[in-house]
């Protein structure tokens, strides 16, 4: 009766009815000894032990807070675990593919790889090579000039475009009916699907030049379609935070508007207008669909954008896992696919990583 | 300084105003252009197709005929890969606004960024070697214990390669999507909200079903229209992971298409009047894509203008 007396005048009012930290922690032993248990009944896995380990977990704790701690503070638990339990299922695709991409894509990653074409490489060298045991012949030289040439080409097209679309949202057409249309119908160009884009760029071009005109430019006004929306959304964030006052005082000093813009508001959005090209790029340069049916399909290399068919990182993956090059032994291929596709992500990081190193390191200094 | 070389300045800055103001008009102006002669472009080379003998058709039985299966498949992958997105996707908003610890939720934003950033071509290779054949054994299961569902009818496709491989990987690309925009409306729940609701001895998940939900909700909505729109469009993932085959109701037996995929399968080899026949499939695509867009884009807007969140 004592013993039990000071029990409760050492619990203060605000813990009172809930649960001692420890608990959780014996929940977690019980269900992980529980999902061993029930996992070597179906037939012992890891996979198959984790979850069922965080099923019985989020079962058996929910049930332990309704009853100790009442139904309100069970649901908060569950939603809480719930919650928990969706951003670790989605980091598993994550983790899941750059494994995949590293561990596949690392052993086919070599000089040889990076600087010859698939000019002569069919399936009867690759069929010696996995007979003989000897390197894997070809490589993805001509696929990385042509992404480089056509995403350059598209960056020239989309930037002039976009970032001159943005100055006259922000600086020009402010409450006009025609910048509520832009803004509307580029948001909606955002979603184009990449192979409409593809498609537009093919139609136009046939009907220009005739058809089966497939060239690395017709590709470029392919991507140029996607990227727009992208380049003039975020230069017009950024040109709507340069303070209106840098504006306000280049016109007191007797500056033209077009001078303000040139030589203050554009030199003060730039690290974010940067930024934002860059990210614009890294979302282009890994388009396969729109390549696929404006650029075709090249295993030597071409240096000429307007004549020619062409290939691209993305294309040269697709290609070489879809239609291997010896249908018989198809392990080069895949080798090589993996390979340009390491490299593919390896270029879309570097690009991501420029942006934010861009848009920090260069930001302007406000007074914020 | 003269008054004549003032006066002369001042006409050439006149002009430089002019020249700029007017080629950024023109920019202005040329994206518009764009995207319409997109919509007629198209139009004019899809237009053969409707006017030709039904017999010459892929099908032999007509446009429509031919249009109608695709069309359906394109739904139900994007259904698939949004009732699969759309709790994950907004669940994990939930998580790097209001669950996870403030110091690390710029670093997870991150990483749920990352996953939009991996080309779609890759996930399609992915889908392709790695998750085909783990998903292949569930199906196996799948049609031995529920086959009499003709959802899940069988036989079950050996490979993996099936609409519900290809409704999982879009799944992948769309819940980054869902994501990062679901995210930015949770943080611009008023604050007073939150801390009344939390005041009022509500526990978390009360305080999030009742001030940040109703706030967002119009957000979610165009989150999961925006991330369908994408579904619907996405090519490669698909083209991939599907082996492509006739309208079926199961979902784990080789069949079905959808418009993009077939569109990239076929237009390398396509000539004549295929061409006009595959942009046509693009137009319809270009259509149901434009039309979800300027719904989704039509909330966000109406949202705004009331919210006074922006």
């Amino acid at each position: 009766m004592a013993a039990n007396q000071t029990l409760q005048r050492r619990q203060s009012q605000l813990t009172r009815g809930r649960l001692p930290s420890y608990a959780i922690w014996v929940v977690v032993a019980a269900s992980l000894i529980l999902g061993a248990a029930i996992s070597s009944l179906v037939g012992f896995s890891v996979v198959g032990w984790a979850i069922i380990t965080a099923i019985v977990f989020v079962l058996a704790a929910t049930i332990v807070t309704a009853v100790a701690e009442g139904e309100r503070k069970a649901k908060d638990k569950l939603v809480t675990f719930l919650v928990y339990g969706a951003f670790l299922i989605a980091l598993i695709p994550l983790v899941s593919v750059l494994w995949t991409v590293l561990e596949r894509g690392v052993p086919g990653l070599s000089y040889n790889f990076l600087f010859t074409s698939m000019n002569g490489v069919t399936g009867a060298v690759d069929n010696q090579a996995v007979e003989g045991g000897t390197p894997v012949l070809g490589g993805a030289y001509h696929a990385v000039l042509g992404t480089l040439q056509i995403t350059l080409w598209a960056t020239l097209i989309s930037v002039p475009i976009g970032l001159l679309t943005a100055v006259y949202l922000v600086e020009y057409g402010a409450g006009k009916n025609l910048t509520k249309a832009i803004t509307f119908f580029v948001d909606v160009m955002t979603g184009i699907p990449s192979i409409v884009a593809g498609l537009f760029a093919a139609a136009l071009f046939t009907l220009l030049f005739g058809p089966g005109t497939r060239t690395g430019f017709v590709a470029a006004v392919a991507l140029s379609v996607l990227m727009i929306p992208v380049v003039v959304r975020s230069t017009e964030e950024m040109l709507k935070i340069v303070p209106n006052e840098l504006r306000e005082a280049a016109y007191a000093l007797g500056v033209r508007k077009w001078r303000t813009i040139t030589k203050v508001v554009i030199p003060t959005a730039i690290s974010g207008i940067a930024s934002g090209v860059t990210l614009s790029i890294a979302r282009v340069i890994g388009e396969t669909a729109p390549i696929l049916v404006t650029a075709g399909f090249a295993s030597s290399i071409n240096w000429n954008v307007f004549s020619g068919w062409m290939s691209t990182l993305p294309t040269f993956i697709y290609y070489q896992i879809l239609t291997p090059t010896s249908p018989t032994s198809p392990d080069p291929s895949t080798q090589r696919a993996w390979a340009a596709a390491l490299l593919l992500i390896l270029m879309v990081m570097l690009l991501n990583l420029v942006a934010r190193f861009v848009a920090q390191i260069f930001a302007p200094k406000t007074s914020r | 300084m003269s008054l004549n070389s003032l006066k002369a300045s001042t006409d050439r800055g006149r002009a430089g105003d002019k020249i700029f103001s007017g080629i950024s008009l023109a920019a202005g102006v040329l994206i518009l252009a764009v995207l319409f002669s997109v919509a007629v472009f198209l139009m004019v080379q899809a237009a053969p197709i409707l006017s030709a003998d039904p017999a010459e058709v892929t099908g032999g039985e007509g446009f429509a005929a031919y249009i109608l299966p695709i069309v359906i498949g394109t739904i139900v992958a994007a259904a698939i890969a949004l009732i699969i997105a759309t709790p994950v996707g907004i669940a994990v908003a939930l998580f790097i606004s209001h669950y996870a610890p403030r110091r690390l939720a710029r670093a997870f934003g991150y990483v749920i960024d990352l996953l939009a950033a991996i080309p779609s071509v890759i996930y399609g290779a992915w889908g392709y070697i790695i998750l085909a054949p783990q998903l292949a054994k569930g199906y196996a299961w799948l049609a031995e214990n529920l086959g009499w569902i003709p959802l899940f009818a069988g036989p079950a496709s050996q490979t993996g390669k099936t609409m519900f491989t290809a409704g999982v990987v879009l799944a992948v690309m769309v819940i980054p999507i869902i994501t990062s925009l679901s995210r930015e409306i949770f943080l611009q729940t008023p604050n007073l909200h939150e801390e009344a609701a939390l005041a009022m001895g509500a526990t978390r998940w009360e305080m999030v079903r009742m001030a940040v939900l109703p706030f967002a909700r119009p957000g979610i909505i165009s989150a999961t229209m925006l991330g369908l729109g994408r579904a619907l469009g996405e090519t490669m993932a698909v083209a991939l992971v599907l082996s492509p085959g006739a309208l079926g109701a199961s979902l784990i037996k080789t069949g079905n298409q959808t418009i993009a995929a077939e569109i990239a399968l076929n237009f390398p080899e396509a000539f004549g009047l295929r061409l006009n026949e595959l942009i046509a499939a693009g137009l319809v695509l270009f259509v149901i894509t434009l039309i979800v867009n300027m719904i989704a884009r039509f909330i966000i807007t109406r949202h705004k203008e009331f919210s006074g969140a922006n």
